[in-house]
């Protein structure tokens, strides 16, 4: 069978890129390994351990359950384009590095996109409602609690923010 | 060396970059001309192998080449025995380590067959099902104790049985204390535990370059040095031509420090072979079946125990299942056999397993490495006692604890880092009458669980307690360097996995030099930076390390003060350092920064004094005598659905002792992390395999982790007693959080569902509401 190749546009951070891929490639391949944004990892390849997580349009989604030619035309963010490079951290990054957040950091860039969007819908969360929007993640490292008091932190945080 | 950092929660260096995405992990090293690696995995766990045909494979557009065992020549030879048994007179070990390839016998579903190199995973995986392979299936040895029976089929041909080894290890004579005992409980208990899972899979980039005749390996291990100077012999290169980097590492809890891995064999000849750079990446279902596990053992136990509570002795048999293979030797049973003593005083122990080959994957150490499974033993010994002799359950635990005044306290059975297990020192009652304070361990039974009760609601309550052995030598050591810039560079040879060293390590070198830890780089893990050392595992890297780091920070400032001293012509004692620069005391504006000094450390030109060194630097290695031994009590407060069994934590504390603490933000997170993966240990994680030997679970859909939804929020206290053993006083502390969670749930759940009434006692893990459902309802006679 011959491959399949498709051209797709799509933008990234604000970058717009136009490329041709074969049909079957994931999302998370292409994110990673052809526009070399390797920070959206890759942790289970079917949809249960969110580390893939990016945001499609504003929403989160598991960048591993996506073909890359499913993403033409939209727009997307990952955990590149959440703080400026060499300025300062989103509120969620600062919170989570305040809070011992994180440990190996593997599953982080998931999780931050994950509760970029969540907290952007909801602004006042309370501490379960944070468990609830986080179980969608894995992490073998923290237990958590540090991971939830960052968000508890940075809803605050950016309640406060204009 | 003032404290200033040391014992301060620092937050941490290494977080920005995996914040923003720019920390390099082994997946996201990309090279010119990369190809990449897919494994043939067998399907059938006990097989002969006949015949496989690559032919086709090769063929497929996009492959470079297929290899089987055959391929590799003298190449293909079994891996290292990794960790010798300990010395211990009248023990059996048959060593048998994995192969590179199979060759002519399968031994586990997920052995490699056959290898293919492709220019992407996505056709390396097509050519995957182009491989024909002809198996002549065996019947699959699963069950250990069917292994142990002469009809049963052979997991290594040329053994007379499937035993992999047979310890008996004693201490005092149990049968004089049984024949004291007021009372003699027998009972089995099995327990599982799972596999570690963490969110970064295995992975390996090797780099040959053929004119400048240097390999480079990036690999998830936990163990860069062993792996470069094992893949050195192997490639038949000098060690100088290996350069091993374990760069960032997404979680490890001990599988990636087993060695050799087939793919670990396979990446660094291919890339010789092919003159190419090569990557494999696990895939989450591989890394079910081709990561070490851990998994099962099953006891047969008994207590001997006087009227009064007191441990008379305690008698103990048991299976481990050491799967295919057994190349990390005796870690795991010989662990959960010292640590089944914890805490207490146990006069006369009786101790003897056999390991035995099954056909399942292979058995390495996993965070606790075996304690948990003697943790539960005992403690649940002491549950049964305490309620035959109508005794308090913490009662019966502070009457037996070894007292303070008992210090070093040694159990004479031989640990696993050969020397034989004594406790270096230790307070224990104060952390357990922390514990009981922390979760109101009176208050709740007396008042709280008969109210609670009353309505209805199924509330109980579990305290356990354990010792961790830590901080086991050889060695590691550390150079420390003061560079131009002023800037402070430490390398070590462990590798990190998300233990904070960063951070840990920059703060004991800060205290030293006087000197922000933010301006301290560390690099762990590059063979080419520093180049001895053991690895990470064993709750050792902030102990052994850790001590390494202070010694060299301590000679680093030793040369600085001697410098300035000679440059200011003053005496050392006048001399302050602090604030990245040595002043003299009292003269403010009189200071030369470290950078200055370290570049007068280099002179272009000029005679130096004889014996001088360049360079504000220095090397030491700290190697302890035999490990820390760090101890602690969990508890919690558990409520249970009577029908559904799903269960709430209400309330749970951990409270430890690991002596002197570098960073008490980094341990905290360090106990959340282990108590999470007890969780999941004690409810969730059963690695199911069906009798043919196939794992039933293999993803992550159906071998459940805990979520932010299962672990509860957990409070912390400490005591330090610190360790003589060490000049920090340290001990570890990486394995703590999960030792005793299964104990305690065990212990919660009997109590909330009042099981003894019921004549239903919890001996086994995990205890998942289906597994409660059928407990609950086989009556005991």
């Amino acid at each position: 069978m011959q491959p399949d190749h498709h051209e797709i546009e799509l933008t990234v951070n604000g970058t717009h890129y136009r490329r041709t891929v074969e049909s079957r490639l994931l999302l998370c391949d292409f994110l990673r390994h052809e526009l070399g944004l390797a920070g959206t990892h890759v942790g289970c390849e079917h949809g249960v351990c969110g580390a893939c997580t990016i945001l499609l349009d504003g929403d989160p989604v598991r960048s591993c359950l996506m073909l890359a030619v499913q993403a033409n035309g939209h727009t997307l963010a990952t955990v590149e384009g959440l703080a400026p490079a060499g300025g300062e951290l989103h509120p969620l990054q600062q919170a989570m590095h305040a809070h011992h957040g994180l440990q190996c950091g593997y599953c982080t860039p998931g999780i931050l996109m994950t509760m970029t969007a969540y907290l952007t819908e909801h602004p006042s969360p309370s501490e379960d409602e944070v468990r609830e929007a986080l179980s969608g993640n894995l992490c073998r490292c923290t237990g958590y609690q540090n991971i939830v008091d960052a968000m508890m932190d940075a809803a605050a945080r950016m309640r406060e923010a204009p | 060396m003032s404290t200033r950092f040391f014992g301060a929660p620092v937050k941490r260096n290494e977080d920005r970059k995996l914040l923003t995405g720019q920390a390099l992990f082994v997946d996201d090293v990309e090279l010119p001309g990369l190809l990449h690696v897919a494994f043939l995995r067998s399907q059938v766990a006990h097989a002969r192998l006949k015949h496989i045909d690559i032919s086709r494979a090769r063929k497929r557009p996009g492959v470079v080449a297929v290899y089987i065992a055959e391929d590799y020549g003298a190449y293909w030879q079994p891996g290292p025995l990794l960790v010798q048994p300990p010395p211990i007179p009248g023990s059996t070990f048959n060593p048998r380590t994995q192969v590179p390839l199979a060759r002519d016998k399968v031994r586990y579903v997920g052995e490699p067959l056959a290898v293919v190199v492709a220019e992407s995973r996505y056709l390396a995986e097509d050519a995957l099902d182009d491989i024909d392979v002809e198996l002549e299936p065996l019947p699959a040895v699963v069950d250990m104790e069917e292994a142990l029976t002469t009809a049963s089929a052979r997991v290594h041909d040329d053994l007379g049985s499937n035993v992999a080894a047979h310890v008996h290890q004693v201490k005092g004579d149990y049968r004089k204390a049984a024949a004291n005992a007021q009372i003699i409980l027998k009972r089995r208990f099995r327990y599982e535990h799972g596999i570690s899972s963490p969110i970064e899979t295995r992975g390996v980039v090797a780099h040959w370059n053929e004119r400048g005749q240097q390999m480079t390996i990036w690999d998830t291990t936990q163990a860069p040095v062993f792996i470069r100077n094992g893949l050195a012999a192997m490639l038949g290169l000098g060690e100088r031509q290996v350069r091993v980097i374990a760069p960032f590492v997404g979680g490890g809890f001990g599988p990636k420090i087993m060695m050799f891995y087939p793919e670990e064999v396979a990446l660094p000849w291919i890339s010789m072979r092919l003159n190419r750079p090569v990557k494999w990446i696990e895939d989450r279902l591989e890394h079910f079946v081709a990561t070490t596990h851990e998994r099962g053992q099953i006891h047969d136990a008994e207590i001997a125990v006087a009227a009064d509570g007191r441990i008379l002795g305690v008698k103990d048999v048991f299976l481990h299942d050491t799967g295919a293979y057994n190349p990390y030797g005796l870690t795991v049973p010989i662990n959960s056999q010292c640590t089944l003593l914890g805490p207490y005083v146990i006069p006369a122990y009786d101790s003897t397993f056999t390991a035995v080959f099954t056909n399942l994957p292979i058995v390495t150490p996993y965070r606790g490495a075996g304690r948990q499974h003697g943790v539960f033993v005992i403690e649940r010994l002491l549950d049964l006692a305490a309620r035959e002799l109508n005794i308090d359950r913490a009662e019966i635990r502070r009457r037996n604890l070894i007292p303070q005044d008992a210090f070093p306290y040694n159990n004479e059975i031989i640990f696993q880092d050969f020397a034989p297990l004594s406790y270096d020192s230790g307070n224990y009652e104060p952390v357990l009458a922390k514990a009981l304070d922390a979760i109101g361990y009176q208050r709740f039974l007396t008042e709280e669980q008969p109210k609670v009760r009353e309505e209805g609601r199924c509330v109980g309550i579990g305290i356990a307690c354990y010792v961790e052995g830590t901080g086991i030598g050889p060695y590691e050591g550390a150079k420390v360097q003061v560079q131009a810039n002023g800037k402070v560079n430490v390398a070590t040879g462990i590798g990190t996995q998300g233990q904070g060293h960063f951070t840990s390590f920059a703060q004991i070198v800060a205290d030293h030099l006087g000197v922000d830890p933010a301006d301290v780089d560390i690099v762990t893990g590059d063979t080419d930076q520093f180049y001895w050392g053991a690895g990470t595992f064993a709750s050792r890297g902030a102990v052994v390390a850790g001590n390494a780091v202070s010694e060299a920070s301590a000679a680093v400032r030793r040369k600085a003060l001697k410098l300035a001293s000679d440059a200011f012509e003053c005496a050392e004692e006048d001399l302050v350092l602090a604030d990245g620069k040595v002043s003299i005391a009292g003269i403010p504006g009189k200071f030369i920064r470290l950078g200055e000094l370290a570049q007068r450390a280099n002179p272009m030109r000029g005679a130096v004094k004889p014996g001088t060194e360049p360079g504000l630097e220095s090397t030491q290695y700290f190697g302890p005598p035999s490990g820390a031994t760090a101890n602690g009590v969990h508890a919690a407060i558990v409520e249970i659905d009577p029908l559904t069994f799903e269960l709430k934590v209400l309330k749970y504390v951990v409270v430890h002792d690991c002596g002197t603490v570098i960073n008490p933000m980094i341990l905290e997170g360090q106990i959340h992390g282990g108590v999470a993966q007890g969780i999941g240990n004690a409810f969730f994680e059963k690695l199911a395999f069906d009798d043919q030997g196939q794992l039933l679970n293999a993803s992550l859909a159906d071998y459940l982790l805990p979520t932010a939804l299962d672990v509860p929020r957990m409070e912390l206290d400490h005591t330090v007693t610190p360790s003589p053993l060490n000049p920090l006083g340290i001990k570890g502390a990486g394995e703590a959080g999960a030792i005793p969670v299964g104990a305690v749930f065990a212990q919660a759940i009997e109590d909330a569902l009042q099981l003894t009434s019921r004549k239903v006692e919890l001996l086994e893990i995990p205890l998942s509401p289906s597994r409660l459902f059928e407990l609950t309802r086989q009556e005991v006679p």
